[in-house]
């Protein structure tokens, strides 16, 4: 009897669960066309403009015939590749940096005093007014890049490890030490599943500074990456092309974010979070 | 799970916070045999905490010093462990992995590991809840949680500060015949820090009681009842009203100015 009650319950539970996933894909699926007919608008009136015709390829329609051209072209794949080994080492270096120095800040308190003016000092600057400085330290334009993505997400990563450590309860420190824990093991079993959540929070972010950084700062120089495809796109007056750029930038961007925050509710162990 | 007692002396033991604060407790001397259950009671303030604190060697004392079977303790270990008031679990781990977390610092082989986790949460009954993670359980089974962690490093020495008070009347009853019971079929020592008389008579083979500021040890009582002890039988309750007059006598106790101890 008490099975019967359980799995009628369960499959309650399962129901409204599915239920749920089913109603916020509608509600995502609802977002995505309102976006998509507000852009077929816009298409039509600027075929229907004689000053804008000529922009006519920033169309829906253009832009989705574009994808197959650029995918068999290649041109995708490449663009992503080069762009995702820049972001993919700037944010490397951003976490590499970001958390250590972050734990340094929200463990020890005269290191946080010292250093919290010149981190929010430099914090405060332009992540692309770096760009000329960078160019010149440099040897060259992927080294320059991956600063440029590694300057400007190295704070969120470090101010959440910071904050994540702030909230540690001290009381498992020392458990952890009458226990017989060593400070390496402190780190590794009490520290970092602690932060884990506010890391990845940071690390979040950092991700969607990364991507903003990362287009503007591929306009200069490179031959290579999303940023150079659309400005490739813009001179050869390609605009179909362009808007295809656009459309895969925020593509992938929208999965990257997707991927972490699965990874937060994965390693987060608060409850109702 | 075999565990040896072990004889705790206590000499000379003076401790202040800062040079600024005054002096929490001067020249303690006490002497445990191996295997007793000795409880400390006295009212806040008098030093009962701070004094185990320096037996598990959190704290370290300003004069004295604390011996287990000869071996200074200087710092923590898992030869001497502490439970706290609150189990202070990590949220991020199950009950297992809760329990085992102090074999984890060491050089435990998984088998071994594996084996002393099982065997230490069947002897606080929570089998059934041993892939469960801690925020799903009750305060009761929270601390039994607590208590297995620190039974499963096989201690000599249990430390235990007021660690059922947070717990309703009947979940710290039952802990406090388990942890006693636990301790009298393993052997190990156990002191701990008490408010409540009841928790003394129940679960301690003898009381100190704290007072005085500085504080120190005024009187010591015996607790000389057999077990399974039970609140209501008429031996209890003698030895519980024996243990509230000392202790009420206790309260009025002004230190000498020269004394050092009284026993």
């Amino acid at each position: 009897m008490n099975y019967a009650v359980t799995s009628a319950e369960e499959g309650g539970f399962c129901r409204l669960m599915k239920h749920r996933a089913v109603q916020s894909l509608g509600w995502a699926a609802g977002g995505i066309a309102i976006l998509a007919i507000l852009w077929l608008i816009g298409g039509y009136f600027i075929a229907n403009n004689p000053t804008t015709k000529t922009f006519v390829k920033f169309g829906l329609f253009p832009t989705l015939e574009a994808f197959p051209e650029l995918w068999g072209a290649g041109k995708i794949q490449n663009a992503l590749a080069a762009s995702g080994f820049r972001l993919g080492s700037g944010l490397l270096l951003a976490i590499v940096i970001g958390v250590p120095i972050g734990i340094l800040m929200g463990r020890i308190k005269w290191f946080r005093d010292f250093t919290n003016s010149p981190f929010q000092f430099v914090r405060m600057i332009s992540p692309l007014s770096w760009m000329p400085l960078a160019v010149l330290v440099f040897a060259t334009w992927n080294g320059s890049i991956i600063f440029l993505i590694a300057i400007a997400a190295v704070w969120p990563v470090m101010f959440a490890t910071a904050a994540g450590l702030a909230k540690v309860d001290p009381n498992w420190f020392k458990v952890a030490r009458n226990l017989g824990a060593k400070p390496l093991h402190i780190l590794t079993k009490v520290i970092m599943p602690a932060i884990t959540f506010d890391v990845l929070s940071g690390i979040r972010l950092a991700l969607g500074v990364a991507w903003i950084v990362l287009v503007p700062a591929e306009y200069l120089g490179v031959t290579s990456g999303l940023g150079y495809a659309i400005e490739d796109a813009r001179e050869t007056l390609s605009y179909n092309h362009l808007t295809a750029m656009v459309v895969t930038i925020g593509i992938v961007g929208y999965f990257l974010d997707s991927i972490l925050v699965a990874l937060i509710k994965r390693y987060s162990w608060h409850r109702g979070g | 799970m075999a565990i040896r007692g072990t004889e705790i002396k206590i000499q000379g033991l003076t401790h202040r916070y800062s040079s600024r604060t005054g002096v929490t407790f001067n020249r303690v001397d006490l002497v445990s045999p191996p295997g007793e259950a000795l409880a400390i009671i006295g009212r806040s303030g008098c030093g009962k905490s701070t004094l185990l604190h320096i037996l598990a060697g959190i704290l370290k004392p300003t004069e004295g010093k604390v011996l287990l079977n000869g071996t200074a303790i200087t710092a923590p270990s898992p030869r001497w462990v502490m439970m706290f008031q609150a189990p202070h679990l990590f949220p991020w781990m199950t009950v297992s992995q809760n329990v085992g977390v102090g074999l984890s610092f060491g050089r435990w082989s998984k088998e071994e590991t594996e084996e002393r986790v099982t065997e230490a949460i069947k002897l606080v009954e929570l089998q059934d809840f041993a892939t469960a993670n801690v925020q799903d359980l009750s305060g009761g089974q929270q601390q039994r949680v607590a208590l297995a962690r620190s039974l499963v490093m096989e201690p000599e020495l249990l430390l235990l500060d007021e660690p059922f008070s947070a717990l309703d009347a009947f979940t710290r009853s039952s802990l406090q015949k388990d942890v006693r019971n636990i301790a009298k079929r393993k052997g190990f020592n156990i002191v701990f820090v008490t408010h409540d008389i009841d928790e003394a008579v129940i679960m301690g083979d003898r009381a100190v009681i704290m007072a005085g500021s500085p504080g120190n040890i005024v009187h010591e009582l015996d607790i000389d009842l057999p077990d399974p002890r039970d609140r209501h039988d008429t031996a209890v309750q003698a030895l519980r009203t024996r243990l509230m007059a000392t202790f009420q006598e206790a309260a009025n106790y002004k230190k000498p100015e020269s004394a050092t101890l009284a026993a």
